[in-house]
Order: C-alpha cells, then sequence, then structure tokens
C-alpha cells in the first residue's frame, strides 16, 4: 500500500561505479538509502559516479537535494558524478532545477530514444 | 461535507477531504490518494505526473518545515470543478511563512543543511496553473494548487 518505496543497488565497471535508483524518490526515500550510499561511496571512493536513473517512477525536489548531496560528496574527495539515463519524469525535473549545469547528464546508447524527449 | 466553491467560482462537481499525520512515510500516500481521485477526470499521465509532484512538495513541506518532524496534521482538500479544473488545497497548522515571497524564490531554502535545493515551490509553479499560499506565523500554511485538465 505505501509506494514510496526507493531501491539502490550497485554496479562497478573498473574505475566507475553506477549506483541504480528504481521506484520513487521523494524526502521519505531520500533519507533512507542517503547513509547507505554515502557509507559505500566512503569506503570505495570510485573516481568516477553515475547514478542511473531509468528506472525512476517517481521524483520530486527531495530527489534534486539527493543528487546535489552525492555530487558534493563525490567531488569533494576528488572523484567525479554524472546522472545517467534520467527517466522522462525525472529529466524534467532535473531540467526545471537547472541542474544540467552543473552536474553532466549523461545517455548510454542503450537509452537513447530517451534522450531530448523531456515530456 | 459542505460543499464549498473555488476562487473563480466554478461549481464543485466531486470533493475529497483527508487528514494524515506528518509522517514521511505518508509522502507517497497523499499524492497517490489525489491522483488516485483524480483519475475520473481521465487526465492524461504527464498531467497525473506533474499533479503528484506538485502535491508531494506542498506535503513534504509541511513535514519538513511546518512541523520540522515532530507530530502534526496534514490536512488535504480535493475539489474537481466544472471545466476539468482540479483544486488542491495542503494546510498545516505549523510554524508558518514569515516572508512567502522570498520563499517562492528558486533556490531559497531555510534548511541547507538537509540538503534542501529550495526548488519546492518552482516545482509547484511551473507543474500547476496557479500556486496561491496563505501563511501566519504560528499558526501554519494553506497551500492551493490549481491545474486545469486538457481535453
Ligand atoms: N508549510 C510550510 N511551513 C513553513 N515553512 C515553509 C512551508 N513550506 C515552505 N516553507 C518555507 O519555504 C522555503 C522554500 O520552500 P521550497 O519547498 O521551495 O524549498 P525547500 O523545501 O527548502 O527545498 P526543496 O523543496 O527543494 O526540498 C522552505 O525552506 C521553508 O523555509
Ligand atoms: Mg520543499
Amino acid at each position: 500500500m505505501i509506494q514510496n518505496k526507493s531501491r539502490v543497488n550497485y554496479e562497478t565497471h573498473g574505475d566507475a561505479m553506477v549506483i541504480r535508483f528504481s521506484g520513487e524518490i521523494d524526502h521519505h526515500s531520500a533519507v533512507d538509502v542517503r547513509t547507505g550510499i554515502d557509507e559505500k561511496l566512503m569506503m570505495e571512493r570510485p573516481p568516477r559516479v553515475f547514478l542511473e536513473l531509468s528506472g525512476v517512477e517517481f521524483m520530486d525536489s527531495s530527489g534534486l537535494g539527493l543528487i546535489m548531496g552525492r555530487f558534493a560528496l563525490v567531488h569533494r574527495y576528488g572523484g567525479k558524478l554524472a546522472v545517467l539515463d534520467p527517466a522522462p519524469a525525472v529529466q524534467k525535473i532535473l531540467l526545471l532545477a537547472g541542474m544540467e549545469r552543473m552536474i553532466p547528464i549523461r545517455y548510454s546508447t542503450k537509452n537513447q530514444r530517451k534522450e531530448g524527449k523531456g515530456q | 461535507m459542505t460543499r464549498t466553491r473555488v476562487d473563480f467560482s466554478a461549481a464543485v462537481e466531486n470533493e475529497m477531504e483527508m487528514t494524515l499525520p506528518a509522517l514521511s512515510v505518508n509522502e507517497g500516500m497523499a499524492r497517490a490518494a489525489v491522483a488516485a481521485f483524480c483519475a475520473q477526470l481521465n487526465p492524461t499521465a504527464v498531467e497525473l505526473a506533474d499533479l503528484k509532484c506538485a502535491v508531494s512538495e506542498a506535503v513534504t513541506n509541511c513535514i519538513v518545515h511546518a512541523y520540522r518532524e515532530s507530530a502534526g496534521d496534514i490536512r488535504l482538500n480535493v475539489k474537481l470543478c466544472e471545466g476539468r479544473l482540479v483544486q488542491v488545497e495542503i494546510r498545516d497548522r505549523g510554524c508558518g511563512i514569515p516572508d512567502v515571497r522570498q520563499a517562492r524564490e528558486p533556490l531559497f531554502t531555510t534548511d541547507a543543511q538537509g540538503e534542501r535545493s529550495g526548488m519546492g515551490f518552482t516545482v509547484m509553479e511551473s507543474f500547476c496553473d496557479s500556486v496561491k499560499v496563505h501563511s501566519r506565523v504560528g499558526k501554519g500554511t494553506t497551500v492551493t494548487l490549481l491545474k486545469r485538465l486538457h481535453r
């Protein structure tokens, strides 16, 4: 019944860590997943981090805060962070917030059809 | 429940009211309930997603700011009006906003520590047709979202 569940999983490819979110990112779930992500990042300190958002069904401004907070953390230890394959509704709010001026948004070939579509 | 009218006197065709405790777990519940109630107007997927996001912003603000993560009630009132107009009122009895104009500015936040982006009101404004904020310090805040559905 309660739907604001967000799941996070991690994949490492060489020096890059892909953090894949699925489900709903709001204030409730952001608080829930934040500590786990930060522990993982601080332990492994990957030089490149991708927040993969293609499986995100809902995101509000708390998600913006979550992304900016992780960006700042990775930046502080000298790494780089980009957003990867945001779902259309996520892309819409990222662009609304002007996030692309601060954090790169990347599209992998497998998700290229989503590029630029917004909503 | 007495049927009231929306500000610009469009007749109310259906109405829902719910009160939820200010718990973050209810953020998903609140936006899902509003979306389920509005589904009878056959909104587009994008309209529904936008409305859910705007409601989520207002409800989260009650939990994070109005009650500062302590106990309190959030009252939601949804009116479906003639002309495919949806009005959602989100009311708290929390701390209130001293300067509403400043609060509505993009990037303004009183909670930078909490990783807030200060974009909540901007999201509400761009995903709805109008956003009204009525607030009194020490009394609480009412946010009124209006969205007209097309087709
Ligand atoms: N219901 C409320 N009660 C008291 N203060 C509020 C309320 N809603 C908003 N505010 C004030 O207005 C400011 C701006 O709100 P807004 O939602 O735009 O940004 P935010 O909540 O700070 O950040 P974000 O929504 O991006 O996480 C808040 O920081 C807070 O000071
Ligand atoms: Mg907010």
